[in-house]
């Protein structure tokens, strides 16, 4: 069965273990991993309650396709409350981990309360224990990773972990496994922190099987030469998702110095080119690309830096080949910052990856600093001596450490841009919406890119909608409601099968119903995807709406409403947001105040 | 002469569509744990091998087996187990220079790759041809 139809539960606080069936009326109401994560959230915790409190609930989901041989099949998600924003938390990782969850028998795994000490959990299939950690507290996630593998005395055990900011409730801890893979978004590692849940070591060997196993194999046939042949498909395996950097350079589109610009000369210093360039020193960044379970598509990166720059040159722990740069971690430690330095950025990106921090809040966090810095209202004093200017490579690697060990200006830094900036007198230099930091495309001149972040459930994201082709037409908000809309429920519903969302260029809806079908019981229809996905995206709101979140939630930063463009193809323009708000709740079936009205709820089968 | 499944590592991104698809061939399940070519992870996941039984000519498995259990398939040279013959005394896989013959306790048999008869499931299940069969 596509479904393992078991739902592993741990009381934290009790320590106590428990093995639940699934519940099948919600799987086929809301699939698998973000959806059915979600409906469990919803049902099982109070969104009102404190996100770094023991009443939240912290759930890893797999989907149905998680675990089988659909491309991409390696995708789990890691829902909660999130403390960046105070609303629900989806974060979405790949590499081994959530394949081997499923592989050792679960759907679901629900953590519960607080650990009365520091713990880690042990899963193989159904053997669960939860075992102390007390000496892994306070190491990184490498240390703790290469730990665990070492204890299991096998070597194929997954392990997902935080390091000290997961610990110490740096708002946008991320949990991460497979070493550089990452649930990024919204601080799910330092919900893992509060609950003194250290690490979770998984090995599965109970395995997956789909409802009708030979369409299976023929749909996932079919479905692999389209991503084969598909040409987006295949740059990203060549370039990686880094190729974007130049597309937005030349787009006008690339966030540069706190969005302050739109266009980074520097990103010719940083981009796939330069990756694959050899340096004076005859050193290449980029090694090979790497693929997670399952994919056919290996848009990862393997990099190294170069063991002569400043930022390792000490240090020949970091001499290593470890995840380079992807165009979102290149973004917002490169344009953003005003970074041009290549080695220095791979080398913060792999401190992200080693203290689990996410590099997008972290680098616009940084750049918030610097403008701040510049303006005189952070100052040396602040920093501890840190000349915290844009394009500063020695200060961005200095504060990365510093962050990522939770000691002087790194613990300021740990607070998230938008406290930041309000503990230093300046709200206005925060970038994000609803507490988390912009994602790479500026929404004056991706206008519907700024739909998508004033209106994703997690906090500004990338990845909840996509309208970028229609965004490539026109600067103005015309015609990108509508897109942005329908493309939420549809990624809303490739998100809870258990597929990554870089298929959806060469994958119709019909190529994920057609996968869904074959693998899961019952009919599985496009429609019925589409509407999962609305439900999904429906309930997310309400989770949002209990927390405490208004449609005064759902704005963007005056910058980008009020200063327009100063270069590129948006050159004058600002982001048309209301317009496009107006239409988009109409879309939605919701109020003018942003609710749900009682038809949208009826129509999904949701109660208010 | 015979083919033979090609590796070249340097291709391989470690996606594990060879163990999928070698499990889903033989156990009709999708899990890893039971493949018979195994993908291992060196250097922090700079270099990736996908590892299975080379089929040697002198099949030290096949010379050990004390049931004669071990034979070669004449079509394609693989060294195939037949599994109402094998008792499960192990003695192959101390004979096995190369670790690619394993003992099941689930089945008390031993099990190694058999180049499904000729079609075998990791070389067409792999994305970037780093499993040729040739």
């Amino acid at each position: 069965m596509a479904w393992q139809r078991k739902v592993l539960r741990i009381n934290l606080t009790r320590g106590e273990i428990y093995h639940e069936p699934l519940n099948m009326e919600w799987a086929n109401a809301y699939m698998g991993s973000r959806g059915l994560g979600t409906k469990y959230l919803s049902e099982m915790m109070d969104p009102a309650v404190d996100a770094l409190g023991p009443d939240n609930v912290l759930i890893f989901a797999t989907g149905p396709l998680t675990g089988t041989m659909s491309s991409t099949s390696g995708r789990y998600s890691v829902l909660c409350k999130g403390p960046l924003t105070g609303a629900i938390a989806c974060s979405n990782s790949g590499g081994k981990f959530g394949a081997e969850l499923k592989n050792a028998g679960y759907d679901l795994l629900i953590l519960e309360g607080r650990a009365p000490s520091p713990v880690y959990l042990s899963i193989i299939n159904d053997e669960v224990s939860l075992k102390a950690a007390d000496d892994l507290w306070g190491s990184t996630v490498w240390h703790t990773e290469e730990t665990l593998k070492e204890r299991s005395g096998d070597p194929q055990t997954k392990v997902c972990s935080v390091g000290v900011p997961g610990e110490r409730g740096v708002r946008y801890a991320c949990i991460v496994n497979d070493l550089h893979r990452a649930a990024g978004r919204s601080g799910v590692g330092a919900v893992m922190g509060s609950k003194n849940l250290k690490a979770i070591a998984a090995r599965g060997s109970v395995g997956v099987t789909a409802d009708e196993p030979q369409r299976f194999m023929a749909v996932v046939k079919d479905t692999m030469k389209k991503l084969a042949d598909d040409r987006g498909r295949q740059g990203m395996t060549k370039y990686g998702t880094n190729a974007m950097i130049d597309t937005m350079h030349a787009f006008g589109g690339l966030p540069t110095r706190n969005f302050q610009e739109v266009q980074f000369a520097g990103s010719e210093k940083i981009n796939p080119a330069a990756m694959s360039t050899a340096n004076e020193n005859g050193h290449t960044n980029l090694i090979t690309n790497k693929a997670c379970f399952g994919c056919s598509i290996g848009c990862g990166r393997v990099a190294h830096v170069d063991p002569k720059h400043f930022s390792v040159a000490d240090k020949p722990q970091y001499w290593h080949a470890s995840g380079g740069l992807e165009y979102e971690t290149a973004y917002a430690l490169g344009p953003v910052c005003g970074v041009d330095d290549i080695d220095a950025c791979t080398y913060v990106g792999f401190l992200t990856n080693e203290h689990s921090i996410d590099p997008i809040s972290f680098g616009v966090t940084v750049a918030a600093a610097m403008e701040m810095f510049e303006l005189g209202a952070i100052t040396l004093e602040d920093t501890g001596g840190i000349d915290l200017r844009f394009g500063n490579a020695e200060a961005l690697v200095q504060v990365a450490e510093l962050t990522g060990a939770q000691e002087g200006f790194g613990v300021d830094l740990g607070l998230g841009s938008k406290l930041l900036c309000e503990k230093y007198g300046h709200p206005d230099l925060f970038m994000g919406v609803k507490g988390q930091e912009f994602a790479g495309y500026d929404s004056r001149a991706l206008q519907g890119m700024g739909l998508g972040y004033a209106t994703s459930n997690r906090g500004a994201c990338h990845l909840k909608h996509d309208v970028f082709s229609e965004d490539m037409k026109e600067q103005n908000g015309q015609g990108k409601a509508r897109p942005c809309k329908d493309s939420q429920d549809e990624i809303a519903a490739i998100d809870s099968t258990g597929l990554c969302i870089f298929t959806a260029g060469a994958w119709g809806m019909e190529d994920y119903a057609a996968q869904v079908d074959a693998a899961c019981e019952g009919e599985w229809p496009v429609e019925r995807l589409r509407e999962l996905g609305e439900r999904t995206w429906n309930l997310e709101r309400q989770f949002n709406l209990r927390a405490g979140l208004t449609a005064a939630d759902d704005t963007l930063p005056k910058r980008l409403l009020e200063t327009p463009a100063p270069s590129g193809t948006a050159k004058g323009k600002v982001c048309e947001l209301d317009v496009m708000l107006k239409e988009y709740y109409q879309l939605r079936g919701w109020g003018a105040d942003g609710v749900p009205t009682s038809d949208t709820l009826g129509r999904l089968g949701l109660s208010a | 002469m015979t083919m033979g499944l090609q590796i070249d590592p340097a291709k391989c991104t470690s996606c594990l569509q060879c163990e999928l698809a070698c499990s889903n061939h033989h156990e009709g399940v999708f899990n890893p744990a039971l493949s018979r070519i195994k993908v291992f992870e060196f250097e922090h996941g700079r270099r990736s091998i996908p590892y299975t039984c080379t089929q040697c000519e002198e099949a030290w498995c096949l010379k050990a087996c004390p049931t004669n259990a071990i034979s070669i398939n004449n079509e394609t040279g693989a060294k195939v187990v037949d599994d109402a013959t094998c008792v499960g005394c192990k003695v192959c896989t101390i004979a096995c220079p190369y670790g690619t013959i394993n003992y099941r306790s689930a089945t008390g048999k031993v099990v190694k790759c058999d180049l499904c008869n000729g079609e075998p499931a990791c070389a067409s299940a792999c994305p970037t041809d780093a499993i040729v069969y040739a």
